[in-house]
């Protein structure tokens, strides 16, 4: 952890140089050029702090956790722990407590539409979600409602990718028992207004869950300035392990809610009697953990702290500007999600081109982009779309790897004549 | 930018650009639904037979280059064909686009020999056999929709 050094005097520094040199995975040919890697909301490249923090545990500390009396149990039981403390600071939470792993974050909504939602919900109830949503924030709540015979209501989106907000504000009634929205959308880059949101939801009574998965590397969390109830972050998608992710939940709904999972960790005694639960965290974390991936994500949590949120949401719009700038030259792309302030990511269509054929082609120019319908099929039918092209943009991307895609696009037009 | 051009023949481009025996077949006897739910590619397969032969047969959808170039080479190539050929023919076929050794040696696979680049990318074999599978299934009387995932 070298780059971006800044002071509280100056304006921060933004050493994208010594940012690229963190991260190993950058520095490759594919099919004879330089990798232009465009597909960080599908999952982003690891920093050697991190890659170096997973290797560690695996080198020096590998032993179980919250069980052995040696040292090194106690070592890993440290760091495993300590990866709270640091996801704690990442969002800012009031207590580590708050904190629980999971395998990422659609486990994280699992885990609160079945252990929060299903025991209160009741016919008549509803979860209200946005048209937003990752197939993730969708089809729990769709199990759910079965399972309880609530109804799902979904707020719509307007011709710019933004939730409509007085239709939003129409749906919450007393029957809504759960708002779950995400707070920067995977197909789009949308930044939902998500504390009027809660504001909203609030007034009627319901919780709410935000899907953080896609915010988390892209601007800074407080999920008590958000105000929201449940937060989920997937680790990879922040620089970190694949299989990792945290929720964060308010201490009191947390304390009120069943276990989960059953297993080892998570209980305090057992007999065939009577089993009693761990106290929280550890309550919601069943069985051995992912340690070496709970390492990582602290180590993703404190890279991105380092350099700085507000730091590279700055760099990351200037180098989304300027990718909106060249594609806007170009008269057959149609960019798709166009609300202003929206985070790094760029999903367009060609006139004539079909994705799938442009994705092939711009991995032949180095350039990784992701085509497809992002998880989020009602996104797609809702601009009337099979799929989409998605550039997204990370904290190493830069302004030269915007003109190849321009490049890029450019030769893929040329290959279709279109 | 080894193998783009392998993928992408004129052949292919010009078929995707105008394909053939696009539209539907008003009097068929059988039809079928593919669908590829990670491109989002839909097609429709309609079969008009003649005892054990394909009389005719034509597609419609929207698919991506390879997807709708290989259904319209398809159409083609089983148009007046026994249901035992087809099958043949899309073993074959199937072989060639995987990459793995023909089956049938002394088959002459024409016009279907230009998707032998698709080998080369795994992640567009779905798109070159969603017609071929959609077409078995209108072949067998299947009414569930096919899906290549």
């Amino acid at each position: 952890m070298n780059a971006g050094t800044r002071t509280s005097t100056e304006t921060p520094a933004y050493d994208l140089e010594a940012v690229r040199h963190d991260f190993p995975g950058l520095h490759q040919k594919v099919h004879g050029e330089p990798l232009a890697y465009l597909d960080n909301a599908a999952t982003a490249q690891k920093p050697s702090a991190v890659i170096e923090a997973v290797r560690g545990h695996y080198e020096r500390d590998a032993a179980n956790v919250h069980r052995g009396v040696h040292t090194l149990s106690q070592r890993a039981t440290q760091a495993y722990e300590d990866a709270r403390g640091q996801i704690q600071r990442f969002v800012n939470a009031a207590e580590s407590r708050e904190i629980v792993f999971v395998r990422g974050a659609t486990e994280a909504v699992n885990l609160i539409a079945q252990s929060y939602a299903r025991p209160r919900l009741r016919p008549g109830d509803e979860v209200l979600i946005s048209w937003l949503e990752h197939h993730s924030n969708i089809v729990p709540w769709q199990m759910v409602c079965e399972q309880t015979g609530a109804a799902l209501k979904v707020a719509p989106i307007d011709d710019a990718g933004a939730v409509d907000m007085e239709v939003f504000e129409r749906l919450l009634s007393e029957r809504t028992k759960v708002v779950a929205v995400a707070h920067v959308s995977n197909a789009l880059g949308t930044v939902n207004p998500l504390a009027r949101m809660v504001e909203l939801a609030r007034g009627v009574g319901a919780v709410v869950l935000a899907d953080g998965a896609q915010a988390a590397p892209h601007l800074p969390i407080d999920v008590r300035a958000l105000g929201v109830d449940f937060y989920a972050i997937s680790g990879h998608k922040m620089y970190g392990p694949t299989g990792i992710g945290a929720l964060y939940g308010r201490a009191a709904l947390l304390e009120a809610m069943p276990p989960w999972q059953g297993g080892g960790d998570m209980i305090r005694s057992v007999s065939f009697e009577k089993t009693l639960y761990h106290e929280l965290p550890w309550k919601f974390e069943a069985g051995t953990p992912n340690i070496a991936g709970t390492i990582g994500l602290g180590a993703a949590a404190e890279y991105l702290q380092h350099l700085g949120l507000e730091a590279i949401g700055a760099h990351e719009h200037r180098v989304l500007a300027h990718a909106q700038a060249r594609l806007a030259e170009i008269p057959q792309v149609r960019e798709i999600g166009t609300v202003p302030g929206k985070a790094a990511v760029l999903s367009f269509v060609l006139d004539g081109v079909h994705p799938h054929d442009a994705g092939t082609i711009l991995d032949q120019h180095g350039i990784a982009v992701r085509t497809g319908h992002h998880c989020a099929e009602p996104v797609m039918q809702r601009f009337g779309v099979p799929a989409t092209i998605r550039a997204s943009f990370g904290l190493y991307n830069t302004v030269a790897e915007t003109d190849r895609l321009a490049a890029g696009v450019q030769a893929v037009l040329e290959v279709f004549g279109a | 930018m080894t193998g783009r051009n392998e993928l992408y023949q004129e052949m292919i481009l010009h078929h995707n650009k105008a394909p053939r025996n696009f539209g539907a077949l008003e009097d068929a006897d059988r039809k079928s639904d593919g669908h590829n739910p990670l491109c989002g590619d839909h097609l429709t397969v309609w079969l008009k037979l003649d005892g054990d032969k394909v009389a005719d047969v034509r597609f419609e959808g929207s698919g991506c280059a390879i997807s709708t170039a290989s259904a319209s080479v398809m159409t083609d190539a089983v148009k007046g064909r026994s249901t035992a050929e087809i099958e043949k023919l899309f073993r074959s076929f199937h072989a060639l686009v995987t990459g793995q050794p023909a089956p049938d040696e002394d088959l002459d696979l024409g016009k279907l020999e230009v998707f032998s680049g698709v080998s080369e990318f795994p992640a567009r074999v779905k798109c070159a056999s969603l017609a071929w599978h959609t077409l078995q299934a209108a072949l067998h009387g299947d009414a569930e929709p096919v899906s290549t995932e």
